[in-house]
């Protein structure tokens, strides 16, 4: 098994374990140090590394409080007149109260003039496990990506989000950066590998089975790679950061070399997500494999328990998904 | 002597632009008349008693004020005037709803003059929130003007905007509310009671004036001082209206915003009974 671009030292990826959110706010702190063209607005909802920006730049944080229709309004009326907006929430309520705002005063006014708004949404999938289906984010992959202009991020670890800060911060369009809420430990050692125009990253390459998977199912595959290549059996991985815009030729020149595809995902499955912007590029570019996609079905979880709890539930977890693996893999091999 | 001339060539022009947005729905009855009909005195004075800077070779040039109608069904009563005023060719006028027309039932900022996407009600007010706090960080003069109607207030997004304005002291915030009392299901003191309204508004910090918003005398000297003022918080203008004005069939009507008018009716209005 080759390893292209991680750290394989488990130790060293576990070392500093930050959340996605105090790191992206770090880093957009040194922006706003330079640029006073930033403005950093919140529906409420804070993070350790806040406090530091909002005192410093009182001026150009506003907290508009829990009322993420106006968040949305307000960020669109700051980026007409030039300026660089960051807007913060959790996911379901920055996503799904304010739709209707997005799509007319972000992706469809996008059309007609530049703005430069990027919705942070923290929350991605389970991370409020505790917090029951209410504050869980099922839909945000699928209907982000259906708004036309609206970039669309899932980073997996806390140097993507360094990236795409760095990468996007100038881009005039909308944005929307989907964070895991819990500190999740380093992928990538360095941004070099990283490319948003690609839009994806093979991790793990080899065998006939190729995981691709989007945010914190990225470590969940990661596991089942190594532990399957225990066993003696070689999966690829793939994770894909940029659910809008992505290299679709460079996908298909490392999906041809599987037979098995995986989706895996936080979200509904076959409504959107990750799953259906795969299947979508291998239809167009007609490219046949087996796949199999792998994210919650279709019903809300009502259940209380850990994030592995909660996955192990729905197939997530994984030896789940080593089970679906070796029996999909049994299949195809017995045809 | 200045300030009669002034109202009365102001009359003369809120006659224009009644008769020119009767004469387009002759030919585009898709368009809500009723709700046009309502906001003719207030577009009237914006533009032409020039309380709105503007320039219409650039419509975004940096020193204009931002005009937001957020009452996008109402808006087409602004295309004679943009027209007029050469944000785009007068000849588009006889195009409106046609076929690959830049011009439709419900504005938007493909069309020179129009800032936002308009037409789904309530968004207007927070885009002019931050619009307001960005001409207050770059120390712009420019104001921002917000039209809705009063049916419109029945979004909670508008009042999440009120709070934020209050709050936040935008001193370069006119609102002004087409307070025409009915929206498109009936009278709106039948279906939520609005009032009192001025109170609403001013519990929320806002500064309040009502005027007869068919009086362009009443509406030009409180906008004016609006403008002017120093007062440093939002400022609402609630114009009472009358939806359909100048159509009787309509003026009664708590149906009107979607009945469209008759050639005939039309024309009676335009050109009188002959």
């Amino acid at each position: 098994m080759r390893l292209i671009s991680i750290s394989m030292g488990t130790n060293d990826r576990m070392r500093n374990l930050r959340t996605m959110r105090d790191v992206l706010i770090e880093e957009i702190y040194k922006e706003m140090s330079k640029n006073d063209k930033i403005f950093f607005l919140s529906a409420d909802f804070g993070a350790p590394g806040l406090d530091k920006l909002r005192m410093e730049f009182k001026d150009r944080f506003i907290n508009v409080g829990i009322a993420e229709q106006n968040l949305m309004n307000v960020s669109c009326g700051l980026a007409l007149e030039g300026f660089i907006v960051y807007c913060y929430g959790i996911v379901p309520f920055i996503t799904m109260r304010c739709y209707e705002q997005i799509r007319n005063n972000l992706s469809m006014l996008s059309h007609l003039r530049k703005l430069n708004v990027n919705i942070i949404g923290v929350g991605a999938g389970f991370s409020y496990n505790l917090s029951g289906p209410s504050h869980q984010s099922y839909e945000d992959i699928s209907i982000m990506r259906t708004l036309p202009n609206v970039m669309v991020f899932s980073p997996s670890d806390t140097v993507v989000v360094k990236k795409i800060v760095a990468a996007t911060i100038n881009v005039n369009k909308p944005k929307y950066i989907r964070l895991d809420g819990q500190p999740l430990p380093q992928i990538y050692d360095t941004e070099n590998n990283i490319s948003l125009d690609k839009g994806f990253c093979e991790l793990m390459c080899g065998g006939e089975v190729l995981i691709i998977a989007t945010g914190f199912m990225v470590h969940t595959a990661l596991k089942v790679v190594y532990t399957l290549e225990k066993r003696g059996i070689k999966v690829g991985l793939i994770d894909v950061f940029s659910l809008s815009v992505l290299d679709e030729d460079l996908l298909i020149d490392e999906v041809k070399n599987y037979k098995i595809i995986i989706t895996l995902e936080e979200g509904f499955i076959n409504r959107g997500g990750l799953d259906m912007l795969v299947m979508g590029i291998l239809n167009k570019k007609n490219i046949c494999r087996k796949i199999i996609n792998l994210g919650f079905p279709n019903k809300y979880s009502f259940a209380v328990g850990s994030r592995k709890y909660l996955h192990k539930l729905n197939g997530l977890d994984e030896e789940s998904i080593i089970k679906t693996i070796l029996a999909f893999h049994k299949e195809v091999k017995l045809e | 002597m200045i300030r009669k001339s002034l109202i009365k060539a102001l009359e003369e022009k809120a006659n224009y632009v009644r008769k020119e947005t009767l004469k387009i729905h002759k030919i585009a009855k898709d368009t809500r008349i009723s709700s046009c009909l309502s906001d003719v005195e207030i577009f009237t004075v914006l533009y032409y008693g020039k309380i709105l800077r503007f320039n219409a070779k650039r419509p975004y040039c940096e020193e204009r004020d931002r005009l937001i109608v957020s009452k996008a069904h109402g808006a087409v009563t602004l295309y004679p005037i943009l027209a007029d005023l050469g944000f785009f060719k007068r000849e588009l006028l006889a195009t409106v709803c046609k076929d690959g027309s830049l011009l439709g039932g419900i504005p938007d900022c493909s069309i020179p003059g129009f800032e936002t996407i308009n037409g789904s009600l309530g968004h207007g007010l927070g885009v002019g929130c931050g619009m307001a706090v960005a001409l207050k960080r770059k120390k712009s003069l420019s104001k921002v003007f917000v039209v809705c109607g009063d049916g419109e207030l029945y979004e909670g997004a508008v009042w999440e905007a009120v709070m934020f304005a209050g709050h936040h002291r935008l001193d370069n915030l006119i609102l002004i509310v087409d307070n025409n009392g009915r929206s498109m299901l009936g009278w709106c003191k039948d279906i939520i009671d609005l009032s009192p309204l001025r109170r609403k508004f001013e519990v929320f910090r806002w500064r309040v004036e009502v005027v007869d918003g068919h009086n362009v005398e009443q509406l030009y000297y409180v906008l004016k001082e609006f403008k002017n003022s120093k007062i440093d918080s939002p400022k609402v203008l609630i114009a009472n209206t009358i939806k359909g004005r100048g159509v009787a069939s309509l003026e009664g009507d708590p149906l009107c915003h979607v009945k469209t008018l008759s050639d005939d009716e039309i024309d009676k209005y335009i050109y009188g009974n002959k």
